[in-house]
């Protein structure tokens, strides 16, 4: 058992866990953050896809001691308040999800493809999405409208990065 | 009205999904919950000699183990398979013994001889590994045409050479004699590859016995929630009906896998039972390979006849289906009554025989997935006609126009009555859509890059709406196949629809709030859709088959008919007008061509307060009604795919999609084009990507996503949808159902346009580089050595 303390969504938290403990697992059991999803066991489906320190990763290939003192986000820390993320807006606005158990993990690698393609100053063309959406497994949408969504979302935070500076 | 039917509203579900607040079985945490871990044969066949569970019970914080003997002696029945086919012989089909823990004998790897229930999951997986079960291994058969031969190993006793059933339809004589007479014969040899459903949400299941009230609660990933509970109750004893609650939260998709009440929902309950604890277990990805119920698995021999003029003369088919070690609820009318029947294709054929041998293998039970029969039927019909279309040098769009059914209604030699289509129209839109005229400067600008690229069609029908009780029972169904739902008017008058219909990702939240939009004028935010738990909806069948539009809604059209009846009443005596002039507008109840009204709160104000009512007329504003389907519905559509093939290495990519649906009426064009959308994805997948492997001991090798290829984001194109509509008749919306079109019509245009790509036939699914590369080379190597 170790001692762990992140900052989970923008607060910090500590909990004593087995040394075994999967961040997923340690996202939905231990803290109860259960939009998180596990859908595979070799790291494929990326339905678990979290943000670490600014940086995407798949929740169920980490262990949480291993990230002691991170900054963690998670699905239910996009939103600012009762606003919606462009990310989670586009996937509304385009039908990018159906079952919605994909969903999380695809908005989470969307943000951050965005996010390196616009600091890389790279266009995140369709064939790019494509590519990048490698890690994550969806059954029902059939990509058309995920592909889209993030298309979509990628001019709003293209937009916001710009209002910004 | 922007909100009614045929608006693209977007789904109201959603918030919930993108913000990481849905709540799904694996989601839920009750207070004393214990876990679940199974263990299962590693063997594909073997006799259970013994288990010693003697090292797991003395671990800390192991709760129980418990086996297959303390079940069924505890009173659990075997699992059962719903629909009864009979042989043609008039033998009845031999079902073998399924029991949820297995107690003399394992027939697949994953099969489950006993359970442990532990203080945390990790703790339950550990203590499984450690339950020590003897086995004396037997020989295994993993493929249905070897467990015919004689000397293959038998699986279960009453079913003598592995044979469940050898059922026919249609004239064999007639068949038979229309193809020796016919002036061209195309014959083909087609394997429908085995595929894993794959929801993304692996199954879960909580179970919590109340001993107090001797009561049951279970949440699990369910299509059909209600199905569920009364298998659970009038066939394995788990409990009666008022005394077992099942709830179906938010699934993670279902595609068929999710409709069957497997092993380990049964085992949770009866051992929430012996615990005393909430019993919660959730497959992983490897466990899910190897319990979830597979799809297709399909051998084919065919011979299409064709007069002079290219007329269809006559259609015989021998299929051999592959069962898998036990027979799932579902399974016996897949390869019969869901694919036999749907042999005739969009074409008028005067004679078709099929015959079909259903099988035991050491493999995991199949049952429908996506599509269930009808794309086995699509693909052999549809590869038949582009084959016969390249032997008779015709253009494949002609040859398909000679024999398409051009009235209405249609009856086919297999059962089927068509009730409405316009095969014709949906071709012209998709050769419209996919700029068929500009394929050949498409291909030769291909080749200048070194690629074949191929086109090829589909024109698929499928009977959705599944399905008419009386129908679907007089053929051997356990159940009937009618939709129930209540409408409640609240008193502030907003309106509470509760369906047996179940939503896993196809956004009823929305479209069953349009409808009843639609008809009562009132906001979709002021109607909220109740379902998936069986103490909320009297009763459901459940959502497959594309069934809960034309069904489901049916039977919320139905119910708003009784409710708006009712509240025409309320208004005319309010109104004082008669009933017949009161009309629904814009939200309210009026009389017509007048400004006299009530809004529709106002009106579940009266019926619920009962101050002022009609004489005779009861308080309250609430109707239930079932809806039984006159006859099966028929999407059908015309799909066009084209490839191009990289003849170095065989890599075949999918550049341009275009399906054309007729699905009748559409409440919301966005829904259902997501729906075709993830059809078609998954019908490139078995067409290029996706096989459920064996060895020849049975062993699986397919176990997880390292070696079971999903389409990826980039295995797809964007896809071109187009609409053509004719009603159906059957529903009074008009609608066929959209669930399964994708996946139906999708692969033989895959294959029909690789085939065409790289000019032999000899091609089976799935079509990966390695296939395509070896089919490549036995048309090259003689032209190289030439």
């Amino acid at each position: 058992m170790s001692n762990v303390t992140m900052t989970v969504n923008g607060k910090s938290v500590t909990r004593e866990v087995p040394d075994t403990t999967l961040l997923s697992d340690f996202l939905r059991e231990d803290l109860r953050l259960t939009g998180t999803h596990v859908g595979c066991d070799t790291s494929q489906c990326g339905a678990c896809v979290v943000h670490v320190d600014g940086k995407a990763i798949k929740a169920c290939t980490a262990l949480a001691v291993s990230l002691d003192g991170s900054d963690v986000t998670t699905i239910e820390g996009v939103a600012n308040g009762a606003e919606l993320h462009p990310m989670q807006a586009a996937f509304n606005a385009h039908h990018g999800l159906q079952c919605g158990f994909c969903t999380p993990g695809m908005i989470m690698a969307g943000i951050d493809m965005v996010n390196r393609y616009q600091a890389e100053g790279k266009p995140l063309t369709e064939e790019a999405i494509r590519h990048e959406l490698e890690g994550n497994i969806c059954r029902c949408t059939g990509y058309h409208n995920i592909v889209k969504a993030i298309e979509d979302a990628a001019g709003a935070m293209s937009g916001m990065a710009k209002a910004a500076e | 009205m922007s909100e009614g039917i045929g608006a693209r509203v977007a789904r109201k579900e959603d918030k919930r999904f993108i913000t990481g607040k849905g709540k799904y079985t694996d989601d839920i945490r009750m207070e004393n919950q214990a876990y679940a871990a199974f263990v299962r044969s590693p063997h594909a066949h073997a006799k259970v000699t013994g288990i010693d569970a003697s090292a797991a019970e003395a671990m800390e914080g192991v709760i129980a183990v418990l086996n297959g003997h303390e079940l069924t002696g505890d009173g659990i029945g075997n699992i059962i398979c719903g629909w009864a086919i009979t042989s043609k012989d008039g033998s009845p089909m031999n079902m073998g013994a399924w029991s949820a823990l297995a107690t003399e004998k394992v027939r697949y790897v994953g099969d489950a001889v006993a359970v442990v229930i532990a203080e945390s999951q990790a703790l339950a997986r550990l203590a499984a590994e450690a339950v020590e079960v003897s086995y004396d291994e037997l020989p295994a058969v993993a493929f249905a045409d070897k467990a015919l031969e004689g000397g293959a190993p038998e699986i279960h006793d009453n079913a003598p050479g592995n044979l469940i059933y050898d059922w026919e339809i249609g004239e064999a004589g007639a068949t038979d004699t229309a193809i020796a007479g016919a002036a061209h014969v195309t014959e083909l040899e087609v394997t429908n590859n085995r595929l894993s459903p794959n929801p993304m949400e692996p199954r879960s299941a909580v179970a919590t016995y109340d001993a107090a009230e001797d009561h049951y609660t279970l949440y699990t990933t369910s299509q059909n929630p209600h199905v569920a509970r009364l298998v659970l109750s009038a066939f394995y004893n788990v409990a009666p009906e008022h005394k077992l609650r099942v709830i179906a939260p938010d699934v993670g998709g279902g595609f068929g896998a999710k409709i069957y009440i497997y092993p380990e929902e049964i085992t949770c309950l009866w051992a929430s039972m012996k615990t005393g604890r909430s019993v919660k277990w959730t497959s992983d990805r490897s466990e899910a390979f190897m319990t979830d119920a597979h799809g297709r698995d399909h051998v084919t021999t065919a011979k299409m006849g064709f007069d002079a003029d290219g007329k269809i003369v006559g259609f015989k088919v021998d299929t051999i289906a592959n069962f898998g070690a036990y027979m799932s609820l579902f399974s016996s009318a897949v390869p019969t009554y869901l694919y036999a029947t749907l042999l005739s294709g969009q074409y008028n054929i005067a004679n078709i025989h099929c015959n079909v041998r259903a099988v035991y293998t050491n493999t995991v039970p199949v049952d429908a997935y996506r599509g269930a029969g009808r794309p086995e039927a699509c693909y052999l019909i549809e590869r038949m006609m582009e084959t016969a279309a390249r032997e008779l040098g015709m253009d494949p769009g002609d040859l398909r126009r000679k024999n398409f059914v051009q009235s209405f209604p249609h009856e086919t030699p297999v059962i089927m009555t068509y009730d409405a289509g316009d095969f014709d129209g949906n071709l012209d839109k998709a050769l419209a859509a996919a700029d068929v005229a500009g394929f050949a400067a498409r291909k030769a600008e291909a080749a200048s890059r070194g690629k074949l690229r191929g086109m090829g069609y589909s024109c698929y029908i499928e009977a959705c709406g599944i399905a008419p009780s009386a129908a679907v029972g007089s053929l051997g169904a356990g159940v009937g196949l009618w939709e129930s739902a209540e409408v409640r008017v609240n008193p502030v008058g907003t309106i509470e629809i509760l369906t047996g219909s179940h939503s896993h990702g196809q956004g009823h939240e929305t479209t069953f709030a349009q409808v009843v939009a639609e008809r009562f004028g009132v906001p979709i935010d002021n109607v909220s859709i109740v379902h998936g738990d069986t103490d909320k909806v009297q009763f459901g069948m459940g959502t497959y088959g594309s069934r809960s539009a034309a069904v489901g809604l049916s039977a919320i059209v139905k119910a708003m008919d009784k409710v708006e009846a009712k509240g025409k009443k309320i208004a005319a005596h309010t109104l004082e007008a008669a009933e017949d002039d009161i009309v629904i507008e814009g939200g309210e109840v009026k009389v017509a061509g007048t400004d006299k009204a009530m809004a529709w709160h106002e009106v579940g104000l009266a019926a619920y307060t009962g101050h002022n009512l009609p004489d005779g007329l009861e308080p309250g504003l609430k109707e239930g009604a079932f809806y039984d389907p006159v006859n099966f519905t028929f999407p059908a559509g015309a799909y066009i795919a084209e490839v191009e093939v990289d003849p170095e290495t065989g890599v075949t990519e999918v550049v341009q999609f275009t399906a054309a649906d007729d699905f009748g009426t559409i409440i919301n064009p966005m829904i259902v084009e997501g729906q075709v959308h993830g059809g078609v994805a998954q019908g490139i997948g078995q067409a290029m990507l996706e096989q459920v492997v064996y060895d020849d001991d049975a062993q699986l090798i397919t176990g997880s996503y390292m070696d079971y290829t999903m389409p990826r984001a980039a295995d797809v194109p964007f896809y071109t949808i187009e609409h053509n509509t004719t009603v159906c008749p059957g529903n009074p919306l008009g609608i066929k159902g959209c669930g399964e079109a994708g996946a139906i019509g999708t692969p033989p245009a895959v294959i029909n346009a690789i085939t065409d790509a790289i000019g032999t036939n000899d091609l089976q699914m799935p079509a990966t580089p390695q296939a395509v590369w070896t089919a490549l080379q036995s048309v090259q190597t003689p032209m190289a050595a030439e």
